[in-house]
């Protein structure tokens, strides 16, 4: 049974990774087809570092989902705590609330959003081009805020609310009860809650693809209207530095996190 | 907490979800409902929907094959993770996760890459097989580049497309669930008689039920609604619903009968959600990635 | 004579339209150690909480020092709390856990050292200052939350079931400690728990409660030897509680015999609940007995033995440290003062039998302290 598991869990990953290393190889292709491997080369390394064109959009992207995750972490943080502390009948009004840019379709989130803005700005404002560097950032928060707020809900319900109570007990006002203790409580959450709406706006290519304007165009949004002509080489190069950035990215944060544990254990004594 | 405060924190994001996810929602029926032309009231959107019925099947079609294929091959791997040692499980989880952190635009352009007439694997059976003739013997009488496939733009390219997509968000709810199931019960069964077939069938699997509820419900959600798989990798026997809402909006020029075909998409969806978390009963889980 | 400290007026409690506390009167005085005793769901918990201001009551009063502070938040409250579960911030270790208080009151850092080490000298902790919260015993964690709460010198400390997480032995040792911390210190303590032993053995004034009301307030020996109803009675050590009529004053009739006893004060011939306790029953050759009954049961105890004895249908409990055959048949005696009549009340009748008696009797009751308010 366990090896059975195994084999299919290893060709499962091939599975996962084989598209990834074609990606990797094409970026060290001399050759522009991805299909034939020519040669090696560091070439579309060089030529992704001059590409100007191409770093703004890396910068658009990276501009758009930094600020997105920012805000909506701050903001999810803070409506979190409210959410937490409704009744049972509000809090399931404001959960299911959350939950509906979670079930709907990318694409059903992106269309009604993409004519919200164009309505209120066409036809309430009188605007000839409404879709601009800011409806793309209030989609991004918009979609961002669940994953905030369902990474904080469980380490808010799991904390002892008592604590808050010590805080306040001992001195503390509310605000000072936040920073001093329920911070600290859910700061898992809240770190989790932020990678994870960093990642989907980064990588967010449905909902860009309908609120974006010609005006600020971010790297997915890109690549797809790359679907008439040939894809450069120098994207391959650039996907290559991602995986790199976000696999270290992925390893040092667990790394971290095992530390934490084996500290804690031996904290514990056991 | 006083409920004051409670209130005074969660009402502004209560005002930006309902701007921001109820009022869009409003907006989009408001478009289904009017003529594209004048702009006035008016039926003709939905009347046109009835056209798009066999495209809407074959959506969930796919899509379901899609999930049900994901479950098969996503279980053994949850399994098999959430019986790791601990760093094990970490990294294994992790590996899982990093797909879905990278450009799910180029994954999919790879597998054109791999797929395609003169792609990777044909070139590869290509080159098998010239090696294989020029050995000689029986060999010699392979024809010329014989071993071709027609790998892209078939049905099975599209289900692979949503399921390499979107095996990840299977596994990793599988995954949650089945790790946390105890491991005292499992004894328990064995204990009570069970083999590991009956231990299976009557303590795990309905155990890891929820898991494998809101994993169909996390697979089907996106495959269904995907325009992007089936622009590249299917024909046009492979239209899905994403693709005509798609057309409607950035080629076709008819919002209005976008808006109507969301709807219909939406509603799908959301009776979907409905009949799994009715089974499945566990909202928490269901959303989680 | 003590002065009074916190007086609560007609408290009322009401939480999503259910009753949690119906009308509670209360005055503690300074220095004093009083305990909130009932089951759980009692409005105990409840009380406490208003008095420490996390919760604002439906209507009422509550008066410390004189002057109303409802709607006084609870940072502005000279008042600290000992959390059930201690609530000990798990991402500070024992020193700036003590320390919190002071720190968030910004007091200079040479006063806050000397008081955190005070107060690590006076709960035994001196050494343990950058220890871990969770690498602490229970025992040790229940000492770091009181000397959290006390380093603030507050007026009143409250205390919420504090010990209800310890094994029994480290149990016995906390309350004794808790009692020696009070008393040298002088602050008022509120305590709160289920545990009729230890607010027996650690209280200057227990306040009975159920349902909401204050059933009896009164110093331990008032509370065991007269309680006021059935409830009291059978919540505070074991008791038999018949109904019985009161003849005149002293004259007490039941299971149709008369009996002296040294309660008056009752209307002529009014029925009432007669309390005996198990061990004031004196077990006798049967001639010599004012009644008669059948043993049916017999577990020893380890200091005496429980005996369930039959009379006339009703099982009575008899602690005694002779042992009885099940099946013999014995006689017993009631002196005046082991006789002990109370009013009827809604608790009448709902205690005092042991027909249904099992041997587990004291481990089921004290399960039910579980408390969710």
């Amino acid at each position: 049974m366990k090896r059975t598991n195994r084999f299919i869990t290893i060709l499962i990953f091939i599975f996962l990774y084989i598209p990834m290393a074609v990606l990797v190889v094409a970026s060290f292709n001399t050759g522009k087809n991805i299909t034939h491997f020519d040669g090696f080369t560091l070439q579309q390394y060089v030529k992704l570092f001059k590409d100007d064109g191409l770093l703004e959009l890396l910068r658009n992207s990276l501009v758009v989902s930094i600020l997105a995750s920012l805000i909506a972490t701050a903001f999810g943080t803070v409506a979190a705590i409210g959410i937490n502390g409704l009744n049972p009948k509000l809090r399931k009004a404001a959960m299911s609330l959350t939950n509906i840019p979670m079930t709907n379709p990318d694409i059903v989130t992106g269309v009604s959003l993409s004519l919200l803005f164009v309505f209120v700005g066409s036809k309430l404002l009188g605007q000839r081009n409404s879709l601009t560097f800011w409806t793309l950032l209030i989609a991004h928060v918009t979609f961002n805020l669940p994953y905030v707020i369902l990474n904080i809900m469980p380490k808010l319900k799991q904390m002892d609310e008592s604590l808050t109570d010590a805080a306040l007990d001992l001195g503390c006002t509310h605000v000072q009860a936040f920073f001093k203790v329920t911070i600290h409580e859910i700061m898992p959450g809240i770190i989790s809650g932020a990678i994870m709406a960093f990642t989907m706006s980064l990588d967010d290519f449905v909902i860009s693809y309908f609120v974006t304007g010609l005006d600020f165009v971010t790297l997915p949004v890109e690549i797809y209207s790359y679907t008439k002509k040939p894809i450069q080489p120098k994207i391959y190069a650039m996907f290559t530095l991602l995986f790199l950035l976000i696999f270290v990215l992925m390893v040092i944060s667990n790394v971290i996190q095992l530390m934490g544990d084996k500290k804690r254990q031996v904290a514990r004594g056991k | 907490m006083k409920k004051n405060n409670a209130v005074l924190l969660s009402t502004p994001y209560l005002i930006w979800m309902v701007l921001f996810t109820l009022i869009p929602l409003g907006v989009v029926v408001y478009y289904a409902l009017t003529d594209p032309a004048t702009g006035v009231f008016s039926l003709v959107n939905l009347r046109q929907l009835g056209m798009y019925l066999p495209v809407l099947w074959t959506s969930i079609v796919y899509s379901l094959v899609s999930a049900l294929v994901c479950l098969i091959l996503g279980y053994p791997v949850a399994y098999f993770i959430a019986h790791c040692g601990q760093t094990a499980q970490k990294f294994l989880y992790m590996l899982v996760m990093l797909p879905m952190c990278m450009s799910f635009l180029l994954r999919t352009l790879a597998w054109v890459g791999l797929l395609n007439d003169q792609g990777i694997i044909n070139n590869l059976l290509v080159a098998f097989f010239d090696w294989l003739r020029s050995l000689g013997g029986v060999f010699a009488g392979i024809p010329e580049d014989f071993g071709r496939l027609t790998l892209i733009r078939t049905p099975g390219a599209v289900v692979l497309g949503m399921v390499y997509n979107y095996l990840p968000y299977m596994i990793l709810p599988l995954y949650t669930t089945i790790v946390k199931i105890d491991h005292r019960l499992i004894e328990a069964a064995e204990d009570l008689g069970c083999n590991g077939v009956q231990t299976f069938r009557r303590v795990i699997l309905p155990l890891s039920m929820p898991g494998i509820l809101s994993g169909i419900t996390m697979v089907f959600v996106p495959a269904v609604s995907t325009f992007y798989i089936s622009q590249k990798m299917g024909s046009s026997n492979t239209v899905l619903i994403g693709d005509v809402i798609e057309r409607q909006f950035k080629q076709g020029n008819n919002p209005n009968l976008g808006a109507a075909l969301s709807i219909v998409l939406m509603i799908l969806v959301f009776v979907c959600t409905g009949i799994m978390n009715r089974f499945g009963g566990d909202e928490e889980g269901s959303v989680m990635v | 004579m003590s002065k009074e400290l916190i007086r609560l007026r007609d408290l009322i409690m009401e939480f999503d339209g259910e009753r949690i506390l119906d009308g509670i009167n209360l005055y503690i005085n300074d220095h004093e150690f009083l305990t909130l005793l009932g089951p759980s769901g009692c409005g105990k918990t409840t009380t406490l909480r208003i008095i420490g201001g996390f919760l604002t009551p439906t209507s009422g009063t509550v008066i410390f020092d004189g002057e109303t502070i409802n709607d006084v938040p609870p940072y502005k409250r000279q008042i600290n709390t000992v959390f059930q579960r201690y609530a000990l911030f798990p991402h500070l270790d024992v020193y700036d856990n003590i320390a919190f208080g002071l720190r968030v009151a910004k007091l200079p850092k040479q006063e806050i050292d000397a008081r955190v080490k005070e107060m690590l000298e006076i709960v035994s902790l001196r050494g343990y200052e950058n220890r871990h919260i969770d690498s602490l015993s229970g025992g040790q964690q229940q000492r770091v939350a009181i000397a959290r709460a006390l380093v603030n010198r507050p007026k009143v400390l409250l205390l919420d079931e504090p010990l209800g997480a310890l094994d029994l032995r480290l149990r016995k040792d906390m309350q004794n400690e808790l009692k020696r911390i009070q008393q040298a210190l002088g602050i008022t303590f509120i305590y709160v728990t289920h545990d009729q032993e230890e607010a027996l053995s650690m209280s200057d004034t227990i306040v009975v409660m159920d349902k909401g009301r204050i059933q009896q307030i009164g110093k331990p020996e008032d509370i065991y030897n007269e309680p006021k109803n059935a409830f009291v009675a059978d919540f505070i050590g074991e008791s038999n509680i018949l109904d019985g009529v009161m003849l005149e004053d002293y004259r007490v009739k039941f299971f149709d015999r008369e009996f002296q006893c040294v309660d008056k004060g009752f209307a002529p011939n009014e029925p009432v609940d007669v309390v005996i306790r198990p061990e004031d029953v004196d077990i006798v050759p049967v001639r010599e007995g004012h009644l008669v009954g059948k043993v049916t049961a017999i577990t020893f105890k380890g200091l005496n033995y429980d005996i369930i004895v039959e009379f006339k249908g009703f099982k009575w409990l008899i602690q005694s440290t002779d042992y009885q055959a099940v099946g013999s048949t014995i006689g017993i005696r009631l002196n005046p003062e082991d006789i002990h009549i109370m009013h009827k009340s809604e608790y009448s009748g709902m205690f005092g039998d042991y027909s249904s008696y099992s041997a587990e009797y004291d481990e089921l009751t004290e399960d039910a302290g579980d408390e969710k308010e």
